[in-house]
């Protein structure tokens, strides 16, 4: 199954209550997976193809409102399109799941696989001080999985959460096993768990609103103030990364996504050349794992980046590793090109071992 | 006869809807949104929908419509006010959803979201006040500013060569096959305003039998933008606004 395939079918499992999205290449199997499920038949699940990313979003912003589990999908370009909202979504304090499978850019760009947009979806992406929580899957399954954990994180923090994929992991085909169909949440459950909810004064119970604007400065800025301790709580509990042979290893090897796949065979490579490579893949791109990457730095003689990208997380890991003298490069490709494991530890031995 | 001898129950023919909070207004004395948010509460309450009732509010003077709407109200983003509406619905089937927006949240930054919602037949009731300017940031053109009006952006009066022409996006509405009901009313005399209550009511009872999207347009005054009396407000809506903008039924299926 492609990885797009994967994330709807897991999505209709998880009990979601609404889809809204907009065909763009390399994630458009997503829409058409749910059309052609029609899970209105049998969950009741909403799918919509809206008219535009612009609208896809703030369906979106009006189903998380209500407390529904609601997702739409994108490329990068439409992921700019969607920026404004998803700084709503956070002012709001709204949990909603958006889902981007990168390609290359900038601009139209290409539509082939690309970590370009790192910056844009870890750093906040549209205006004002927010974070979205960014699961980058690396596998098919991690596609299928992550659209749990990813709705699971924004209701607990009310906060939107992000699949920050590439076109590499939606196109391509593994085997995954897939969660058990779970029922939609009844209304008289949402009211339970979303008491903020708009769902109607039932009881006439007191008006729910769900609004970002404030125009009285001081208690904006409280409103900031609670955003960021929310941020610093998932920054304390919610950091995820897999961390292969890192413990004794004398290089180490930083990607996420599909290129941490390559840099899984890189590390085969050197390993059988007898050099002792880690490969540290962070799941959580925000928040970023800096201390388990800053305490490899400690010991090891050098690190590698290896991104689809001009250099974007190496700002991450230069961060992490601050206290330490460890010398940290790049490897990146762009516009849509893919390197093969050679070529990454061709650049690993240059750069790095034989440095 | 003492006051307190006419204060009973069977005296009473006129009485502030209970959805309509006890609160200052921001708007302007003159404006109209006070005597539409009004008739809305009042039409919530009468159909008995508080307990169902789920407003959008635009981006605009009518933004903190929730501060006076005493329903559960959502803020969207500028324009998008029918995208967010029509996830509420569809999600919501049962419920009463409405949204309330200005003539430059509807017809300038919301076109597409606008044109879509209806031509999808959304079940939901769109109040569009079109007072042909933007009154909360001061008064610059809307789409539906007229010819020859003066605003901030267009001091000399709206010129064709310069602006385009005014924008009459409910005619344009009432074209699209997912449209019931689409009529345009205004609120500067009580006639008026039972009119537009009527038109009201029309529109959230087609949204609850889902017959598509209903469109309540409502020319009304800006006076501060305008700078006009409230009452010279009123006389020039009536002699320019009607001309471009004729009162009464577009569609109505």
């Amino acid at each position: 199954m492609k990885g797009n395939e994967a994330l709807a079918i897991s999505a209709i499992r998880y009990g979601c209550d609404g889809y809204f999205g907009y065909p763009i290449t390399p994630q458009s199997e997503v829409l058409e997976t749910l059309e052609a499920e029609m899970p209105w038949e049998t969950t009741g699940m909403v799918v919509l193809q809206a008219e535009s990313e612009l609208a896809s979003i703030n369906m979106v912003f009006g189903g998380a409102a209500c407390g529904k589990a609601v997702f739409t999908s994108s490329s990068s370009p439409g992921l700019s399109l969607m920026q404004e909202g998803i700084s709503y979504l956070a002012a709001a304090e709204l949990p909603a799941l958006v889902v981007n499978v990168m390609r290359g850019g900038p601009g139209l760009g290409t539509i082939h696989p690309s970590q370009s947009d790192y910056f844009q979806a870890t750093k906040g992406g549209g205006h004002g001080d927010y974070h979205c929580i960014v699961l980058a899957p690396s596998s098919v399954q991690e596609m299928a999985d992550f659209v749990w954990l990813g709705w699971d994180l924004a209701f607990k923090y009310r906060t939107p959460a992000m699949i920050l994929s590439d076109g590499v992991i939606g196109q391509m085909m593994e085997k995954v096993v897939l969660p058990d169909q779970r029922p939609r949440r009844t209304e008289e459950e949402i009211r339970q768990q979303c008491p903020w909810a708009l769902n109607g004064r039932k009881g006439l119970r007191k008006q729910n609103i769900v609004r970002s604007l404030e125009l009285d400065s001081a208690k904006m800025e409280l409103n900031n103030i609670r955003f960021q301790e929310t941020y610093r709580t998932i920054e304390a509990n919610e950091v995820r990364i897999e961390m292969i042979d890192t413990d004794d290893c004398d290089f180490l090897l930083v990607a996420f996504g599909s290129m941490a796949r390559v840099c899984e065979k890189v590390k085969e490579l050197a390993t059988d050349d007898g050099y002792k490579v880690g490969l540290a893949r962070p799941i959580t791109l925000w928040p970023f794992p800096y201390e388990q990457i800053g305490a490899v730095a400690k010991h090891c003689k050098g690190i590698m980046v290896a991104e689809l990208n001009a250099g974007q997380m190496i700002e991450d890991v230069r961060l992490a590793a601050k206290s330490t003298e460890c010398p940290i490069v790049h490897y990146g490709r762009m516009g849509g090109i893919v390197p093969n494991p050679e070529e990454v530890y061709e650049a690993l031995k240059a750069q790095i071992i034989n440095k | 006869m003492e006051v307190n001898d006419i204060i009973k129950p069977e005296n009473l023919v006129y009485h502030k809807p209970a959805l309509l909070k006890d609160c200052t207004m921001h708007y302007c004395p003159g404006c109209s949104h006070s005597t539409v948010h009004k008739i809305v509460c009042e039409v919530i309450e009468e159909m008995g929908a508080t307990e169902y009732a789920i407003g959008v509010a635009p981006v605009g003077c009518a933004v903190f419509a929730y501060n006076y709407i005493d329903v559960d109200m959502s803020e969207a983003a500028h324009g998008r006010a029918p995208a967010v509406a029509t996830a509420i619905k569809r999600l919501q089937p049962d419920k009463l959803v409405f949204t309330y927006q200005g003539d430059g949240d509807l017809a300038a930054i919301g076109t597409c979201e606008t044109i879509h919602a209806a031509n999808r037949g959304e079940n939901i009731t769109i109040i569009f006040i079109n007072n042909a300017i933007y009154g909360m940031t001061g008064g610059q053109m809307a789409p539906t500013t007229l010819l020859g009006q003066k605003t901030a952006t267009t001091p000399y009066g709206r010129r064709v060569d310069l602006n385009g022409y005014p924008l009459a996006i409910s005619n344009l509405l009432a074209q699209l096959d997912g449209t019931c009901f689409v009529t345009r009313q205004s609120v500067h005399s009580p006639a008026a305003v039972r009119k537009a209550k009527a038109a009201i009511r029309k529109a959230f009872e087609n949204s609850m039998a889902r017959k598509g999207t209903s469109v309540v347009e409502i020319i009304g005054t800006c006076n501060s933008g305008w700078k006009l009396s409230p009452v010279d407000a009123n006389n020039w809506m009536e002699e320019h606004m009607f001309e471009k903008y004729p009162i009464g039924d577009l569609k109505n299926v």
